[in-house]
């Protein structure tokens, strides 16, 4: 099929001012992924096109990007999701929202990195370790409860496409609220007031206005918006007194 | 030129880099990660199925089981002190994952959760043992993020997106610190240290259809062969057997450990042939090879370059009642334990695997060689053992050997994890008695010259014409099935290609910040040089063993071939092979006929 591509591109040497560049890309198939047709532009038409990508499905989070308008991974992002007809598609592509462009489909994802650190985004726990030498016990229940978010791969898909995020720079974002909860519902940590209190500042969680771009952003199909919620519980009725729902497993529990 | 000046510097910040720099970093010593990507896009990230200890905690299990099974799976070629310290060592190591955090999934009674893996053995019964820990089918994905975790809990300084380009070396011969191009503005970067540590995974890109990322591209092996050291048992590479047809993507063994079956055109499952004890849980080198042996005879489905691998409950269940097991499974099991690979065949494939089969072919996945090393993570200069005086390597790029010529699923990460710790001990211990090494007169002089060349070249060629080229030829000649004639068609190959890539080459990119046009030429540099110094060891090891297989010598040869193979280029540019490092036989298993 033929694709027409077009890309937002930037280069602050030569450009006053973002740009669309257009592309017509033929034999695509129809299965390709978008990241194919990003290389297809780099390595056969125009080596100056700078983008990031690393494992190309799904996993390492390098190629977050603005797909016909919704953020999505370029590397999971299928042609024919895309296509119009089966023998067409017109593909738009542009960075992510909400972070400063540095260069075509590559932002500064510096202040992100910040607000995932500013979470306490480890395990803490000053007790004894189990005099066996062995593991600690977390049940099987206790573990369920905070497996949606040990999902996130920090693509930032979620947190730039938060309308509150980009009125805010300052706001703490989705991604960190998601890192967060992993570990507030971990039945092995200690630090969830925190945690808590973090997130309860004025750039925290109630910068939320529950619009649920977030959720249907994720690659990872998380439950962005559910987590918010579960540690806005958190804060008003305090961690012991609310237990994350855990979906069932399968097609039937996805929301 | 900007230059920093730290006690250990790791290149690398995957599971064994970042592993390294906690441990280095709780010896005392002031450390620095650098590496060409954001730490947590390294490719342990998608590492799916387990890590491999023998914690025992649904059955009886031994680490000195674990080691045999580790030394039969890698064909009798691994170096058994080696694999001694891995099997050991795993247990402990994996404890301290998960009191770092790592969430495990959990038996009933609050353990680890282990599960069963190809060639992993009760050695007594013979019959497959649960061993690999696991964190749904994302193990790979929790190391890497616990580990980060911890290195920020610890303060490790990163230098994200520094691309390493070379190694730097004292007149006296120590490890001195590294060169790097700090990927957002182009500039050249001087690290200065007293030790080093190389950690940067794997070259999978070598060859057309692999599991592994695009930035997997031999950067760690290619720098140290310039630099005069040799690298090890490079003709050793992994195919794995169960990639997603066409893409290559990985699709965990774990499928097949929770009971899925891979089944040929025909509707046979073709293991029972291959591997009467085990079937579809027999190491991955004899997997591969059996499913390239069914499509050869034709007997690929639909008569199409793949086979068909069935977790479906109605499949699995049959299989498991006819070898008179209990267990049965349905279909919110599979998405419980496997729901990254359910995700994958949708995605990707159009597949849901609780329904249908999923569409294999092997894919290439993981070096057994690289940069050898003694069971201390130091680095060899020569064939003896004697070592690179502040010189480190752990994980994918190393060669301890512990999975010698084919590696078992799951102790990769296993090895991530046990040798990242010694590396990272070992490098502060020496650090912590060592002076900071004169550097070398203009440090980045070398590699900037071999940049600017690239970054202004103009001749025909696209650094990516090249490279398709490289992993046809690599894919077809120096893939799963080897002989002379192949093997030394790809050898004149990528001679001409290499020599493109001096004179004919063209980049379109001439600016600074973020030139990946000029980066990635550069890659493409190192993968050529790793793709000879695998075509030209595997020509000259004429036997087949594990993941080097020889049509021309279809046998395994201990008398002559029990040796790891050294290469090293010559001044001249030539590669010189060394044969005389006989494999370590300590735990005293002698080599056998290796049946599954």
């Amino acid at each position: 099929m033929q694709v027409l591509f077009r890309i937002r591109r930037f280069d602050p040497d030569k450009d006053a001012k973002p740009y669309w560049q257009e592309f017509t890309l033929d034999n695509v198939d129809p299965t390709d992924r978008v990241l194919e047709l990003l290389h297809r532009v780099k390595w056969e038409q125009d080596g100056t096109l700078a983008l990031r990508r690393s494992c190309a499905h799904g996993v390492c989070g390098s190629d977050a990007m603005l797909i016909n308008g919704k953020n999505r991974l370029a590397c999971k992002t299928l042609v024919k999701d895309l296509a119009d007809s089966t023998d067409r598609a017109k593909i738009e592509v542009a960075p992510i929202m909400g972070l400063p462009v540095i260069r075509d489909l590559i932002v500064d994802m510096e202040p992100f990195f910040d607000q995932y650190r500013a979470v306490m985004p480890y395990l803490i726990n000053d007790e004894p370790l189990p005099e066996d030498g062995r593991e600690r016990r977390q049940s099987p229940e206790d573990r369920a409860i905070f497996d949606d978010t040990t999902k996130c791969i920090l693509c930032a898909c979620c947190t730039t496409s938060c309308p509150s995020f980009w009125a805010d720079g300052n706001y703490v974002g989705p991604a960190a609220i998601v890192q967060a909860h992993r570990f507030i519902f971990d039945s092995r940590d200690t630090a969830a007031e925190a945690r808590l209190d973090i997130l309860a500042a004025p750039d925290g969680v109630w910068r939320c206005r529950t619009i649920y771009n977030c959720t249907p952003a994720c690659p990872r199909d998380i439950q962005v918006t559910k987590a918010i919620g579960e540690v806005k519980l958190a804060i008003q009725r305090g961690r012991k007194h609310v237990r994350p729902k855990v979906k069932p497993h399968g097609p039937e529990g996805e929301g | 030129m900007p230059t920093h000046e730290f006690d250990v510097i790791v290149v690398g910040a995957g599971g064994a880099g970042l592993t390294a720099a906690l441990y280095a970093s709780k010896g005392g010593a002031k450390v620095g990660v650098v590496s060409k990507l954001y730490p947590t896009r390294s490719h342990t990230g998608t590492a799916q199925g387990g890590i491999g200890a023998a914690l025992g905690n649904l059955e009886e299990d031994r680490w000195e089981w674990h080691a045999f099974d580790t030394v039969k799976g890698g064909d009798y070629l691994a170096d058994q002190d080696a694999v001694r310290v891995l099997a050991q060592e795993a247990v402990s190591a994996i404890i301290e994952l998960e009191h770092m955090g790592l969430p495990f999934d959990r038996n009933p009674d609050g353990t680890i959760s282990q599960r069963r893996f190809g060639g992993h053995t009760n050695n007594e019964t013979k019959k497959p043992v649960r061993r690999a820990c696991h964190a749904a089918d994302r193990t790979g994905h929790m190391i890497l993020q616990t580990l980060y975790q911890q290195c920020i809990k610890n303060q490790i300084r990163f230098f994200d997106e520094f691309h390493v380009v070379d190694q730097l070396l004292s007149a006296d011969g120590r490890a001195a610190g590294v060169v790097a191009v700090q990927i957002g503005t182009g500039e050249l970067h001087t690290f200065h240290s007293k030790a080093v540590i190389w950690a940067t995974g794997g070259w999978g890109r070598v060859w057309a259809t692999t599991s592994n990322a695009h930035s997997l591209t031999g950067d760690g092996p290619a720098i140290i062969l310039r630099r005069g050291l040799p690298l090890e048992d490079m003709e050793f590479f992994q195919f794995h057997p169960t990639g997603l047809y066409k893409l290559g993507i990985l699709i965990t063994e774990g499928v097949r450990g929770e009971g899925g079956v891979l089944i040929n055109g025909r509707g046979e499952r073709f293991m029972e042939r291959y591997a009467p004890t085990i079937k579809d849980l027999a190491s991955r080198d004899v997997i591969s090879r059996a499913i390239y042996m069914e499509i050869m005879a034709g007997r690929g489905v639909n008569g199409k370059p793949y086979v068909n691998l069935d977790v479906t409950p109605e499949t699995v269940n049959r299989y498991l009642a006819e070898a008179g097991e209990t267990r049965r499974i349905d279909a919110a099991y599979i998405h419980q334990k496997l729901p990254d690979i359910m995700d994958f065949c949708q995605v990707y494939a159009r597949v849901d695997p609780v329904k249908e089969p999923i569409p294999v072919a092997p894919t290439a996945h993981y070096g057994m060689g690289g940069i050898p090393t003694n069971v201390d993570a130091e680095v060899l200069a020569t064939p003896d053992g004697q070592i690179v005086p502040g010189l480190y390597a752990a994980g994918e790029v190393a060669c301890v050997s512990v999975h010698g010529a084919n590696r078992l699923g799951t102790n990769s990460l296993t090895d991530l994890i046990v040798f990242g710790r010694i590396a990272g001990r070992k490098a502060a211990e020496y650090a912590a008695g060592a002076d900071l090494p004169a550097l070398p007169a203009d440090p980045g002089g070398e590699v900037s010259r071999e940049l600017e060349r690239i970054r202004t070249s103009n001749g025909k060629v696209r650094p990516a014409q090249i490279r398709a080229k490289m992993q046809d030829v690599m894919m077809a000649r120096v893939g799963v099935f080897r002989t002379a004639e192949g093997i030394q068609t790809a050898i004149d190959a990528l001679h001409e290609m290499q020599e493109d890539f001096r004179t004919n080459l063209t980049i379109d990119d001439r600016g600074h910040k973020f030139n990946t046009d000029l980066l990635e030429a550069w890659e493409l540099g190192a993968l050529l040089d790793v793709a000879e110094v695998t075509a030209v060891s595997a020509l000259a090891r004429q036997e087949s063993r594990g993941a080097h297989s020889r049509d021309d010598f279809p046998k395994r040869d201990d008398e002559h071939w029990l040796v790891h193979t050294f290469a090293r280029r010559r001044d001249d540019g030539t590669l010189a092979l060394d044969h005389s490092r006989k494999v370590d036989l300590s735990l005293g298993h002698m080599p056998k006929e290796r049946v599954y």
